[in-house]
């Protein structure tokens, strides 16, 4: 048994979604079972951090890291297994680009906190907020400590292989095992590293079937205010629809079902930064010359900037809003 | 913020109307401040909004987009698209706190070399009285998948 290649998976600030996504491909789980010898997987079986810590460099062959680098353990863990790893993937969107988690980087950390322990929606009359370490007669007990500013796994650790989607679609995934298998046997090549797995090369608008014609809108609607024709482009009716610039893999899931496409699986190949391509595309379609006309019609997007970053915020050029570098640039001070 | 402040601002200029009105300036011999950097491009339609978020993730304390004057597009109307692009991106740096006034629009003809350079000139002080941007300067490294994807081929929308 122990002439398996050796399997990990872990999960890092995310939701738990891509393991759900994992166990999805079925009766294809198995052929991981029978391909790999399953070493670390927190989610799925026990197995401590020291027992990682003890593996021989490169013993690992395959590791799949979802979620975003929040806090310090997660930082350490992502190097850890860095250095474990033969292969390390970004899998799923935290670790791609930062996904939900990410936009926390709209905020310093002191505001994160104060959401999370101090609103009307939490029970906490006490304000117990977290310590970083406390004094027990045990001796001394530490939690992770957050991190000002989100990072995705390759703004902290090299990244072999990419892996987006919010999560990745089950056959995606079971694409990415078979390749794997057929690789194990000796029967298919990797892909060159550094190359974008499990995803398609276009947009979301190339696998979308509804018609696009030419299009121009004069006010931009919620998707909850209107009943969306099923044949005709959504953008064209004037819902943001993010398809334009998302990267296609999921066979156009929400636009087929009437629902904008919001970018689970990040920026499309060749785009640079998915915010500033969003801009662009949607900024064309506006039908007004007058500045006046432009801003009244841009009131309808309520939030651009969550708009076009819901997904990528910590992936993109800019990265954080400036409360969170503020707090980076404090934390960095205080660190030298 | 200090004295020695010299804001560091990018320039989009068209290369039919106002980088030939930065042309006539240069001719004409009218001073503007040394602090913007000129980038030319065929039409300001040609901005992609990448440019500008990249100019300001790596250091630019400011950008400055020029064009022709509306209706006086080379390309028809392709300034329009350029007008709309400025006014979301105003909105949508905004959310990342950073205030919209240090991107500045201007239409500038090819026989508007004074104006140009008093725009310059004006926005350089805008920008000096924000103060400097410094976006990310501590620990922050340019995203990989950004820079990796600057190398490829554009892949139509």
């Amino acid at each position: 048994m122990t002439a398996k290649p050796k399997f990990a998976m872990y999960w890092a600030a995310s939701c738990g979604g891509c393991e759900i996504a994992v166990l999805n491909i079925h009766e294809k789980i198995l052929d991981v079972d029978a391909n790999f010898d399953v070493v670390f997987w927190p989610v799925a079986m026990d197995a401590k951090y020291k027992d990682v810590e003890a593996m021989e460099d490169g013993s690992i062959l395959l590791t799949l890291f979802n979620g975003g680098i929040r806090n310090d353990e997660n930082e350490h863990i992502a190097k850890l297994l860095r250095k474990k790893s033969k292969i390390l993937v970004a899998f799923g969107s935290c670790a791609n680009e930062g996904c939900i988690p990410g936009l926390a980087n709209l905020s310093n950390s002191h505001e994160i906190v104060e959401t999370a322990f101090n609103t009307i929606s939490t029970d906490n009359p006490n304000k117990v907020y977290p310590m970083a370490s406390y004094s027990m007669p045990e001796g001394e007990i530490h939690i992770p400590t957050i991190l000002p500013v989100l990072k995705t796994l390759d703004q902290v650790v090299d990244v072999d292989y990419y892996m987006p989607g919010c999560p990745p679609e089950s056959h995606q995934i079971e694409a990415v095992v078979d390749l794997v298998v057929k690789v194990l046997q000796g029967k298919a090549q990797l892909p060159p590293k550094g190359s974008v797995i499990g995803a398609g090369n276009s947009t979301v608008c190339d696998e979308c079937q509804r018609a696009r014609n030419v299009k121009t809108i004069k006010s931009f609607e919620r998707i909850w205010g209107v009943a969306p024709d099923p044949a005709l482009c959504l953008l064209e009716q004037g819902i943001p629809c993010n398809g334009p610039a998302t990267r296609s893999g999921c066979n156009a899931r929400c636009p087929t079902a009437g629902a904008q496409c919001i970018g689970c699986y990040g920026p499309a190949e060749g785009v640079v930064d998915y915010g500033a391509r969003l801009v662009s595309a949607f900024a064309s379609v506006i039908d007004a010359k007058e500045p006046e006309e432009i801003d009244a019609i841009l009131d309808g997007l309520v939030d651009p900037t969550g708009q076009f970053y819901r997904f990528n915020l910590a992936g993109s050029l800019l990265r954080a809003a400036a409360p969170a570098w503020k707090a980076e640039s404090t934390h960095e001070k205080e660190k030298a | 913020m200090t004295q020695s402040f010299e804001p560091v601002i990018i320039g989009f200029t068209c290369n039919w109307c106002s980088y030939r009105a930065a042309d006539l300036a240069g001719t004409a011999r009218i001073k503007y401040p040394p602090n913007v950097r000129l980038i030319r491009l065929m039409c300001s339609g040609r901005l992609d909004p990448t440019f500008v978020f990249k100019a300001l993730a790596n250091g630019a304390d400011g950008v400055m987009i020029t064009g022709c004057h509306p209706g006086e597009c080379h390309y028809i109307e392709q300034n329009y698209k350029a007008l709309r692009r400025f006014q979301l991106m105003r909105r949508t740096l905004q959310g990342f706190g950073i205030d919209p006034a240090r991107i500045r629009l201007v239409w500038a003809s090819a026989a508007e070399g004074a104006r140009f350079a008093s725009e310059v000139a004006s926005f350089v002080e805008e920008v000096r009285a924000l103060g400097p941007l410094n976006w990310g300067k501590n620990g922050s490294v340019p995203a990989r998948a950004a820079e990796a994807a600057m190398e490829k081929e554009e892949v139509p929308a």
